[in-house]
């Protein structure tokens, strides 16, 4: 019953009202849609911070994406014993470096009063959810061997057994507490995202790769884009 | 030909008293809110002096505007790709302690304080924080201390050898310089911007910034080389001077236009050249005032005025553009020039640069003012011709030299006829060397001096009532909300 509550239906209404929420926020409250950077008001510890953290993080969802698509490929890279330490080490670096930056940012917030004015509990709790998350990762990496291949059998199959939804507890439910809370965690972030913060990679501003330098907005004519197009790049 | 319109301003620097009147209109209608406190989206600051922000004109620390790259131009701030890789922490974003954090005073300190041998004070405390803080900065720290060694010295327009002459006591002068957006034809706010929330209004080139495409990833604040534009830190979210365009639609000239008090404002139509931008904001340095004269059109010519129908341009900004002010200082006139040409944003703010009072000197104590060689007189200016190229052409000392030139003409025109005491034979001179005449020089007088307030402010229709049309079947759909189906939702801060 435990289980199947917790990895047959909770994913399915984080993921809901992850989609609903966002979507109406989206259209009803689009003013708050922002990364609400704090930059302006403190940048030098931001630096470490953010550049790690986003970095690193970028890192291991990339792996985990990777993993998530292609799991047999990362069974065979992982048959030899080379090639797997290189893939855990790789793994726990990234690792490393996410803790370290939003160890950073969750000290900047909290001991600067400039940070502290702008920072709402649903910052707070947002960062204690992802520190959560991050630091049953890096446990499953340093003690849990190995975090990959295990990734690949078990957790990629649940994952896409709930994505097709006919959720397989039996994937998961023998693994260890740890990587459980990993797991559910991860879900409670995407139940997170249309409360707090978090809305702003849904927003990432892809189109600037392609959209000429100059917006121009008409009234009486068709939007069209200035003539400086330089630096396509 | 790309025939547009363009809302334009010209400043006219002798006339500024430097009262703070416009900056004050403008706080009171727009940034009196939690998080712009900071924000001066009309300031005024003395030159010589490092302005606000501190030293914003030194685009080596601050990265604003355009620098050439090959046969064009390129951001400085950052191309796309390292936009992209910059996001998370904008490597070149001023801070607040650029500006200066804003304070209150704890008043309520002056009644609740204890019975004492001192009178209580009001102490300063942070708008941001709350906390006690001691102020060392402020929206015009530097007023009014032209002759200062901490503050004018560090104005970044001077060169070494000027910041010494300069403190000379017969030298020592001082200028304002108010400045808003420039609501320029390349800015370099919109073309930095990822999320595309700046843009240029088509139909009258006023540049705004959507608050609900904005994502604050705050490449504006950097792009803007005039720093115009400003992060609020509460809503998380960038905000700029606007035109007052509510007032504009309305028939009113902007808070700041309309209550200044030594009416140095003037505002109206330029047509332009939407099809020249690139090339003219691609121009080498000493080119680019000429060049961007060149691209605003005759809006008498019938040629312009065919091409201004085809490209959509409503008569009733033609005919504005026919009667504008600035058409006749920029253009007609040729003595308004833009602020920082070289930033390559191509402002449509323009300025006439100051006439400052001739240097004299003292010989045995006696202060003597050389009137008689009025031209030459200008090489003696207190602040070096240089200083003014550097403001206003980009370093071509010529082009600044001709205006004062024309101003120097027109006064001694008047005083000529008014005094009588001017040699005609040198007014004469006067009149060949800067190519004014005296119908022209009478022009150019009243409208100085004597201009009403419908002579300074010539506002087009902005034909609100097409767009309403145009974006809306039934308007009365929309007729319990505010304004045509105007801003949704709630403006506060996400979480
Ligand atoms: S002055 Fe700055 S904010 Fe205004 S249009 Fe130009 S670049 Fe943009
Ligand atoms: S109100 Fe006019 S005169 Fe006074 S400071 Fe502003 S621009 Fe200058």
């Amino acid at each position: 019953m435990y289980d199947q509550f917790w990895f047959a239906v909770f994913p399915y209404v984080c993921l809901i009202i992850a989609i609903v929420g966002s979507a109406w926020r989206y259209a009803n409250d689009r003013f708050s849609y922002s990364s609400l950077s704090s930059q302006f008001l403190e940048s030098r510890q931001l630096f470490w911070g953010s550049v790690a953290w986003h970095y690193g993080l970028l890192g291991v969802l990339a792996v985990h994406f990777v993993g998530f698509l292609i799991p047999e490929s990362i069974l065979w890279w992982n048959t030899v014993p080379m090639r797997l330490y290189l893939m855990e080490t790789t793994g726990f670096i990234l690792a490393l470096l996410t803790l370290m930056g939003l160890i950073m940012l969750i000290v900047r917030r909290m001991s600067k009063s400039r940070i502290r004015a702008v920072t709402s509990p649903m910052d707070m709790v947002l960062l204690t959810v992802l520190l959560v998350q991050v630091a049953t990762g890096v446990w499953t990496a340093i003690f849990y061997r190995w975090g990959s291949s295990w990734y690949a059998a078990f957790a990629v199959p649940y994952l896409w057994s709930v994505l097709q939804f006919k959720p397989d507890v039996s994937l998961v439910n023998h693994l260890p507490t740890v990587v459980h809370i990993h797991i559910l965690n991860a879900f409670l972030m995407v139940l997170l995202i249309p409360f707090t913060r978090l809305v702003h990679f849904l927003v990432v501003p892809i189109p600037y790769a392609w959209r000429p330098h100059q917006v121009v907005r008409w009234n009486r004519r068709e939007d069209s884009p200035g003539p400086l197009e330089v630096e396509k790049t | 030909m790309d025939v547009r319109a363009q809302i334009s301003m010209m400043f006219h620097l002798d006339k500024c008293i430097g009262c703070h009147t416009c900056s004050v209109a403008c706080k009171n209608i727009w940034t009196d809110r939690e998080g712009t406190e900071y924000m001066w989206w009309n300031n005024v600051e003395t030159k010589p002096g490092t302005g606000y922000p501190t030293k914003w004109e030194d685009q080596e620390k601050y990265k604003g505007g355009w620098q050439p790259k090959g046969k064009t131009i390129k951001l400085k701030v950052a191309d796309k790709a390292s936009t992209f890789a910059n996001i998370f922490h904008q490597p070149h974003l001023p801070t607040i302690d650029d500006y200066y954090e804003p304070w209150t005073y704890k008043y309520s300190d002056l009644f609740d304080a204890k019975a004492g041998d001192d009178q209580p004070t009001a102490r300063p405390v942070s708008l941001i924080t709350g906390k006690n803080i001691d102020i060392n900065a402020g929206p015009n720290w530097d007023d009014d201390l032209s002759g200062s060694s901490v503050y004018a010295k560090n104005d970044p327009n001077l060169t070494e050898d000027e910041k010494q002459a300069l403190f000379e006591i017969e030298r020592l002068t001082m200028f304002y310089l108010p400045r808003i957006c420039n609501h320029c034809l390349n800015p370099a706010c919109v073309a930095s911007c990822p999320s595309g929330a700046l843009y240029k209004r088509g139909d009258d080139g006023i540049v705004l910034l959507d608050q609900n495409t904005c994502r604050a990833w705050r490449f504006c604040i950097s792009g803007c080389p005039y720093k115009k534009t400003y992060y609020n830190w509460k809503t998380g979210k960038s905000e700029k001077c606007i035109l007052c365009f509510p007032r504009l639609e309305t028939g009113q000239a902007p808070a700041c236009f309309h209550s200044c008090v030594g009416r140095i404002r003037y505002l109206g139509v330029l047509l332009y050249d939407a099809d020249k931008i690139e090339a003219t904001a691609s121009a080498p340095e000493n080119e680019l005032v000429e060049l961007q004269r060149e691209m605003i059109l005759d809006p008498h010519d019938p040629e312009v005025i065919a091409g201004a129908e085809k490209s959509g341009v409503h008569f009733s900004m033609v005919e504005a553009a026919q009667k504008s002010p600035v058409y006749k200082f920029v253009k007609k006139w040729k003595l308004a020039l833009p602020l920082h040409p070289e930033f390559r944003t191509l402002p449509m703010l323009f300025y006439i640069p100051p006439l400052l009072p001739v240097l004299g000197r003292m010989e045995d104590g006696v202060y003597n003012v050389d009137s008689d060689e009025y031209f030459t007189s200008l090489d003696k200016a207190r602040l070096p011709m240089r200083y003014m190229a550097s403001l206003f052409t980009a370093g071509n000392e010529e082009q600044v030299r001709l205006v004062l030139e024309k101003l120097l003409t027109v006064r001694t025109y008047k005083r000529a006829e008014e005094v009588g005491d001017m040699d005609s034979d040198k007014l004469k001179a006067m009149f060949e060397k800067t190519g004014l005449t005296p119908e022209l020089c009478e022009e150019i007088y009243r409208l100085t001096s004597l201009p009403t307030f419908e002579d300074r402010f010539v506002i087009p229709p902005m034909h609100r009532e097409y767009v309403a049309e145009l974006t809306m079947d039934d308007p009365y759909t929309f007729k319990a909300e505010i304004g045509f189906g105007g801003f949704k939702g709630r403006i506060e801060r996400g979480t």
